[in-house]
């Protein structure tokens, strides 16, 4: 069917579709994490993953400490949140998410011991059940930027049949290297996180895929996932966006093509980040859950680009000043990479579970030049992962025809931004797709109405 | 932290790409045509591009100042059409005709119809097209090459080495280096594929349409028993294929499309050119093909990446 696979004679890694050169900027990849402590207070929101939001269960005035439960969700497609610091909980009210929509937050003041819940052990595991119980206690979610709740991906139902892990370490968005530094600092939670997987999902074999403009991690994965560890093996990627994209690095790492609507467990493997693999093996050690993150702080407005671990609901205001403070004006702040990142209105926002950076970018970088007409080069068909068609997606979404926005498969989109990238007149190609999803999500409910 | 955040949709990185280094890259890749053009043909040529160069960008500044849109001239794509529209113009034409053919370019084809990205035929092809109708015996009135360092009086013949009637064949070194009469443009191969190497390497084409487009024509002269290698070098199909039918706006956008847009324009060429009355086919080739771009890429968008032959229904 495809001839470059033919003629890779099945080597990962294989031929993926589009995809765009994106400078590198990785600034931070030899900067070890620093830790930030020395914060007054923690802006902990409740929707912190994808599924349902969780409903605090802590009071005003209570004392918590680091690591306690403080919301749970009924729902079992949501994540716990643990208080990320010791200290009392002096306000429960709504916030606004960068993307528009409140949620409920509990703000809690640190009292700076950091003192643990006594309740919190680490975990047994002997069987399935335990694996997806632990990473519920833990409170994890995909580290990776999405945010969806780990103790659903690793429930497999019955007829499900697994037989390869990958772990997804490609970090393919410009300026981030948290990942590559949780495999430098922490290679022996992320193979250890590996093991156990592994063997109590019984599943054949694990890759470990990641970008070759990593060379100080792939160094440090080469030398150990050596001949001990036969069942796992390091794919070494081209580096080229949207590498680290999941249904893309299934088909460059083992050559399967998930449909589209289904899941990667439909095609036989689960896709993983890199750190919450090493959060699920640390909180197996230890019991501590997900309460810290290490998060790169980059961008041409800060100071002293770093990466540090910092608490769960530090204010991103906190943070920059900890890497010495704006070098210039800032006129984006950005919640992730520079290709999918979600732009904040203030700095007053905190971080959140599934947050990998910041950037501060400065007037110049921040890219504001008026979009000029269309000139149908093509570029953005080209760079499609999806073989979307985004210039006639824009057309459709202008013109409001529905049924050609389902014919051209616009849900299909993840929002990977090549199009954006590439195209030489600056059009909001992304942007547009996102109004054609929700009109066609309008569409459909005014429909079943 | 004083200073207001802009708020904005992802990605917010962006390419060095932007439409004027495009339009900039095909004009590169025009400067070795029309320099060995002003070698070949004189300093008229030079004069012949200046004005239509100049009389489309004049009229793309002033339409768009009668239709009170904002000016576009920057985006270098005026200049690009007045190039193109002199290399598919006879070196001795008046020059009142070259400027009637730029306004013909830019208001009609191009600004009536939207500006750049929305005429639905090539401009400088269908201004050639219409000059051609107008003005038969000015328009294939061409010039031997080099006649104007000997000034000789006969300098001038009505036959391109594609006319049915001319006994005139040159050899293939003549016609790779342009020793022959014809349009400023279309007379020398070597500088032509100078222009469209470089247009590849700079990634502003890709080979699909000129590779399908010159492969049929030379597939099916061979098989209608012409000179294959004639028929590539001689007339505007270098100058099309490579400059004209991978016009961004009037070629189709999808792969599968531009294959059947160059193998179509392939095959009108050679039918006009073997069958048909006129000697030469490129322009009518293309401008039929333009017309058809928009059923073409209906028929062809790519099938998404997963795409499993229903649209899927859960959202």
């Amino acid at each position: 069917m495809h001839i470059t696979g033919f003629l890779n004679l099945s080597v990962p890694p294989f031929k993926i579709h589009g995809g765009i050169k994106v400078p590198h900027l990785k600034n931070t990849s030899n900067s070890k994490c620093e830790i930030l402590k020395d914060i007054e207070s923690v802006l902990i929101p409740m929707q912190q993953h994808i599924g349902a939001p969780c409903i605090p269960i802590v009071k005003v005035n209570e004392h918590v400490k680091l690591g306690q439960v403080i919301a749970n969700s009924e729902n079992n497609f949501s994540a716990k949140i643990h208080s990320s610091v010791s200290g009392i909980v002096s306000k429960i009210d709504n916030i606004i998410m960068p993307d528009g929509s409140t949620t409920k937050a509990i703000t809690i003041e640190s009292d700076k011991k950091f003192e643990l819940y006594a309740n919190l052990k680490a975990p047994s595991i002997k069987s399935p059940k335990d694996l997806v119980n632990a990473a519920c206690n833990c409170g994890l979610v995909g580290l990776g930027g999405a945010g969806f709740p780990t103790h659903i991906k690793l429930d497999l139902k019955n007829n499900q049949n697994i037989d390869t892990l990958i772990i997804n370490a490609a970090e393919c968005e410009p300026y981030i290297t948290s990942d590559n530094r949780t495999i430098i600092e922490n290679i022996n939670d992320v193979i250890d996180g590996i093991k156990i997987i592994v063997k109590t999902l019984k599943i054949e074999k694990a890759i470990i895929a990641i970008e070759t403009n990593k060379p100080e991690a792939i160094k440090i994965l080469d030398k150990r996932i050596n001949s001990k560890f036969s069942n796992i093996k390091v794919i070494k990627l081209e580096s080229r966006y949207p590498q680290g994209a999941e249904k893309v690095l299934i088909k460059s790492c083992i050559n399967r093509v998930v449909p589209i609507g289904k899941l990667p467990a439909d095609v036989g493997c689960i896709v993983m980040n890199v750190t919450t693999i090493a959060t699920l093996s640390k909180y197996i050690k230890t019991g501590i859950p997900l309460v810290s993150k290490c998060i790169t702080v980059d961008g041409s407005a800060i100071s002293n680009p770093k990466n540090i671990v910092v608490p769960i609901g530090t204010s991103i205001k906190d943070i920059i000043k900890f890497c010495g403070g704006y070098k210039s004006p800032p006129k984006k702040i950005l919640l992730g990479g520079p290709m999918m990142g979600i732009c904040l209105a203030d700095d007053n926002f905190p971080i959140l579970k599934q947050n990998n950076s910041i950037l501060a970018l400065d007037e110049r970088e921040s890219n504001l030049s008026e979009p000029s007409i269309c000139i149908r080069c093509g570029k953005c068909i080209k760079s499609c992962p999806m073989k979307l068609t985004p210039l006639f997606l824009e057309q459709s979404v202008k013109n409001n025809d529905i049924d050609s926005l389902n014919k051209l498969n616009i849900m299909n989109c993840m929002e990977c931004g090549c199009c954006s990238f590439i195209c030489p007149a600056h059009r909001p190609l992304v942007q547009s797709i996102r109004l054609g999803k929700k009109i066609l999500r309008n569409s459909k409910t005014i429909k079943k109405r | 932290m004083d200073s207001k955040l802009c708020i904005s949709s992802s990605p917010h990185l962006h390419s060095k790409t932007n439409t004027r280094k495009i339009m900039l890259d095909v004009i590169i890749a025009l400067i070795p045509t029309a320099i060995s053009t002003s070698v070949i043909f004189g300093a008229r040529a030079i004069l012949l591009i200046c004005t239509t160069t100049i009389s489309c960008v004049l009229s793309e500044i002033i339409s768009r100042i009668i239709m009170r849109r904002n000016d576009t001239s920057s985006d270098l794509s005026a200049i690009v059409t007045g190039i193109l529209l002199a290399f598919n113009l006879p070196v001795n034409i008046n020059v009142f005709i070259a400027i009637l053919g730029s306004v013909i370019a830019i208001v009609v084809v191009k600004q009536l119809f939207g500006g750049l990205g929305q005429n639905f035929v090539n401009p400088a092809l269908c201004a050639r097209i219409i000059l051609l109708i107008s003005f038969p015996k000015d328009m294939s009135t061409y010039t031997f090459p080099f006649s104007y360092l000997t000034h000789s009086l006969d300098a001038t013949t009505n036959a391109t080495p594609l006319s049915h009637s001319t006994s005139f064949i040159p050899n293939y070194t003549d016609l790779f280096c342009g020793n022959i009469p014809g349009s400023l443009g279309e007379v020398c191969s070597l500088t032509l594929i100078l222009g469209g190497v470089y247009l590849v390497i700079r990634k502003v084409i890709s080979l699909t349409i000129p590779l399908t487009y010159i492969g049929t024509v030379f597939i099916f002269t061979f098989i209608f028993g012409k000179d294959p290698i004639f028929h590539v070098l001689s007339g505007g199909l270098l100058l099309g294929a490579i400059f004209m039918a991978t016009d961004y706006v009037t070629s189709p956008v999808t792969f599968k499309g531009k294959i059947i847009f160059g193998i179509g324009c392939g095959i009108i060429t050679v039918l006009i050119r073997v069958f048909g009355n006129l000697p030469e086919g490129v322009s009518f080739a293309i401008v039929l093909m333009n017309i058809l771009v928009p059923h073409i890429e209906k028929l062809t968008i790519p099938k998404a990446f997963g795409w499993e032959g229903k649209v899927n229904e859960k959202i």
